[in-house]
């Protein structure tokens, strides 16, 4: 069954993709942004929030990583703290993020950084470009003078040159110049999401983190995003975080895949591996969550429960109340990401010891239904809170 | 209109929309036709899916549906009569069969009321003479798998996860034990590895219950799996209906044709990083819907003067199926042509 864009048989596909990954991979020598045993808890009243723990994740240059987790599962909670751009509650209690810049700032640990280097660092090195567009830009003002307030903080250009060069970011991600004296509310959400993804670009950076870009937006609008995120990183060469909940964009979009829950990574590997041998049980649980618009209907499992309380995590593996492999072991599981064996991708890791390609569920979820239904309380974690 | 709908196998025609419309007055004379001649049947123990873009009217259509607007054109009939909404015992009588169920289930519940008494209102209000409010109330509960039901009474909606509270919140729809439910992008807010599991809560109460449905949404993935007949919408008219599979594999408008080929697929892996749909694109930047002629001619392929200046009206393909385009013959000649709808068969 086949639309014009699908290419139903996965044979050559993989193929030209893993020769693609081999060059795209994890390149010798240090990667661009390494974050190690990064740990974030929200201070609340009612005790600490683990909304990240001990998280390792790298950046090479040139590569798009996405961060996959459901909200409340600390992926963006993550992506800023290694920013710094965290304000209490939120307290960074542990890690390092280091980045070796060529250029400008770096090497050097972003956590220990001076504010005056943090400022340097920030658009020139490392941009964001924000989940909702329709709050991120100020609605008062035209988009060129926000362009502006971007260009001149990092920038010593004259007002003309200040002016080309808002221009020319718009040129980048195809909306014409006449928009420039338009106010926020009229353009349509695609543009927006575009006048911010323009804006991210201002100093040309090495590393875009991307929060949910097109979550808000139509399909339609969102395949054009993501072919215009992908062109400007092959003409400008940046690096990419993408930070979405929906997996099967990353599936297409993403080198690399990095899975988290209840603030843990669970899995990474290359999205060949993910899609082909997901390892821990989540992942699977994930893939066989959404319905399929291509090929034959597939049999949809999805997960049962819902994410556990952070303020209080269970022991060893946070899965384990909704894992249909789990057994009295995973108690004691220490979650640290280690390799899949047999995997075709040298650096998939897991954090799921027992799971190996063969293993089958010991309890069908099916035979544990309810578990969502013992009422827990879900903390408002994130900067994002409980929404999707 | 000739179309039968695949929903009607199911059960009998509960509620039926005959060229509804709604115009909004902008003011200086303009007017925005958010729904135009939109027809299509409710049957019991059914799922009708209606698919669109946000602003392509479907909401409006589900608001219509409801009794929350005044349609500016057309009819809805229910069990076959008229619906009649003028006095407020009428539109109770009406509510106690139509419910609407909302996408935000962290806007739809009030912050400073407990879960009982978002259900005992409705329960008191269309149960009637229900001797025992209390015992509803968690046969509700139970209903929508909030178990054990005695311990969500108390809570407050912040004390709920997103999926609790979208249960919370089809309780409430089910207190007045309606025929029809209308759900609004009822999991477009929750987690994916929620959804499905909401879909299924969705699909047993509509066979327990022999529920009439609309679901809307914008993901067509979902109303592949979860609906009977699916209905596309652009610009607020029907531009494609038919099968769920058969439009979902095969469809014959442009606009679906894009939708479908837009969707994220997994099975492709990597392709947005090659440079290769530039085809997509120039169907994705264009701007709105046309004004004149074919809604969707600013941004099809296929689109002529004819096009840009006739609107299209919904062309029979099969018994099941239909489709309003003036160049079905380009842009699906297998059907055009009358060809026997195969679900299975690759297109082009």
């Amino acid at each position: 069954m086949s639309t014009p864009m699908s290419t139903p048989s996965s044979e050559p596909v993989l193929r030209e993709s893993a020769a693609a990954a081999a060059t795209a991979g994890p390149a010798p020598g240090s990667p661009l942004l390494e974050i190690r045993d990064l740990s974030v808890v929200y201070r609340t009243s009612s005790g600490d929030v683990k909304a990240v723990e001990r998280v390792n994740l790298s950046l090479n240059a040139g590569e798009v990583v996405g961060l996959c987790g459901e909200s409340g599962s600390g992926k963006s909670t993550l992506a800023y703290g290694a920013c710094r751009l965290l304000r209490p509650p939120a307290l960074i209690t542990a890690g390092s993020v280091r980045y070796n810049g060529r250029r400008g700032t770096g090497p050097a640990d972003i956590l220990q950084m001076r504010p005056d280097q943090l400022h340097k660092l920030r658009w020139h090195d490392i941009a964001i470009v924000f989940q909702s567009a329709m709050n991120a830009l100020n609605p008062v003002l035209r988009v060129r003078d926000q362009l502006l307030d971007a260009i001149r903080a990092h920038h010593r250009l004259p007002r003309d040159e200040a002016a080309e060069k808002a221009a020319s970011l718009l040129d980048l991600v195809g909306i014409p110049r006449s928009r420039l004296r338009s106010y926020p509310h009229e353009l349509s959400g695609g543009m927006r999401q575009r006048v911010m993804i323009a804006m991210a670009l201002a100093a040309d950076p090495e590393i875009v983190i991307m929060d949910e870009p097109t979550t808000a937006l139509d399909v339609v609008v969102q395949r054009d995003i993501l072919g215009q995120i992908a062109e400007l990183k092959q003409a400008l060469g940046f690096a990419i975080l993408f930070i979405t909940h929906d997996l099967s964009l990353l599936l297409e979009l993403a080198d690399r895949i990095a899975v988290m829950y209840a603030g843990q990574l669970l899995e990474v590997g290359t999205s060949e591996e993910i899609k082909r041998e997901p390892s821990h049980p989540y992942t699977r649980g994930l893939l066989t969550s959404f319905p399929s618009l291509r090929g034959p209907r597939r049999e949809l499992a999805g997960i049962p429960g819902s994410p556990p309380d952070l303020r209080n995590p269970p022991s060893g593996c946070p899965f384990m109340p909704r894992c249909g492999y789990a057994r009295s072991a995973c108690a004691e599981v220490d979650m640290e990401l280690a390799p899949v064996v047999g995997s075709a991708d040298p650096w998939h890791v897991t954090a799921c010891p027992f799971v190996g390609p063969e293993t089958r569920p010991e309890t069908r979820p099916e035979t544990r239904p309810e578990t969502e239904a013992q009422p827990q309380t879900r903390p408002e974690t994130g900067p994002e809170g409980a929404r999707p | 209109m000739t179309v039968t709908s695949v929903a009607a196998d199911r059960g009998p025609l509960a509620m039926e929309a005959k060229g509804l419309g709604k115009d909004f007055r902008l003011g200086r004379g303009a007017t925005l036709h958010a729904v135009r001649d939109v027809s299509f049947g409710l049957y019991r123990g059914a799922v009708v899916a209606l698919v669109g873009e946000s602003g392509s009217g479907k909401s409006t259509v589900a608001r219509l549906l409801a009794g929350q607007e005044q349609p500016t054109a057309g009819m809805i009939t229910l069990d076959g009569q008229p619906v009649n909404i003028a006095t407020r015992r009428t539109f109770r009588r009406y509510k106690s069969e139509v419910q609407l169920v909302f996408q935000d289930p962290f806007a739809s519940l009030n912050p400073v009321h407990t879960v009982s008494y978002h259900l005992e209102r409705p329960v008191r209000l269309h149960q009637g003479s229900v001797p025992n409010v209390k015992d509803s109330v968690i046969a509700l509960l139970e209903q929508v798998r909030l178990t054990p039901a005695a311990q969500f009474l108390p809570k407050y909606p912040h004390e709920l996860s997103g999926g609790q509270r979208q249960r919370v919140s089809f309780a409430r729809a089910l207190a007045a034990e309606p025929t029809v439910l209308l759900a609004d992008e009822p999991v477009s807010m929750l987690d994916v590895s929620i959804r499905l599991e909401m879909l299924n809560l969705l699909d047993d109460l509509r066979k327990r219950l022999a529920l009439a449905l609309l679901y809307i949404t914008h993901d067509i993935a979902s109303a592949r799996y979860f609906a009977d007949e699916v209905l596309v919408m652009y610009a607020g008219q029907v531009v494609e209906r038919g099968p769920a599979e058969d439009v979902t594999q095969n469809p014959a408008h442009p606009y679906p044709q894009l939708l479908i080929a837009s969707a994220p697929d997994p099975d492709n892996l990597g392709s947005v990083l090659k440079s290769g749909n530039r085809a997509l694109r120039a169907g994705g930047t264009a701007s709105g819907p046309a004004l004149v002629g074919c809604p969707f001619s600013t941004r099809c392929p296929l689109a002529d003067d004819k096009c840009r200046a006739e609107n299209p009206a919904l062309h029979q393909l099969t018994a099941v199926r239909a489709a309003a385009c003036w160049r079905l013959s380009e842009a699906a000649p297998a059907l055009a042509g009358g060809a026997a709808v195969n679900p299975h068969h690759p297109r082009g």
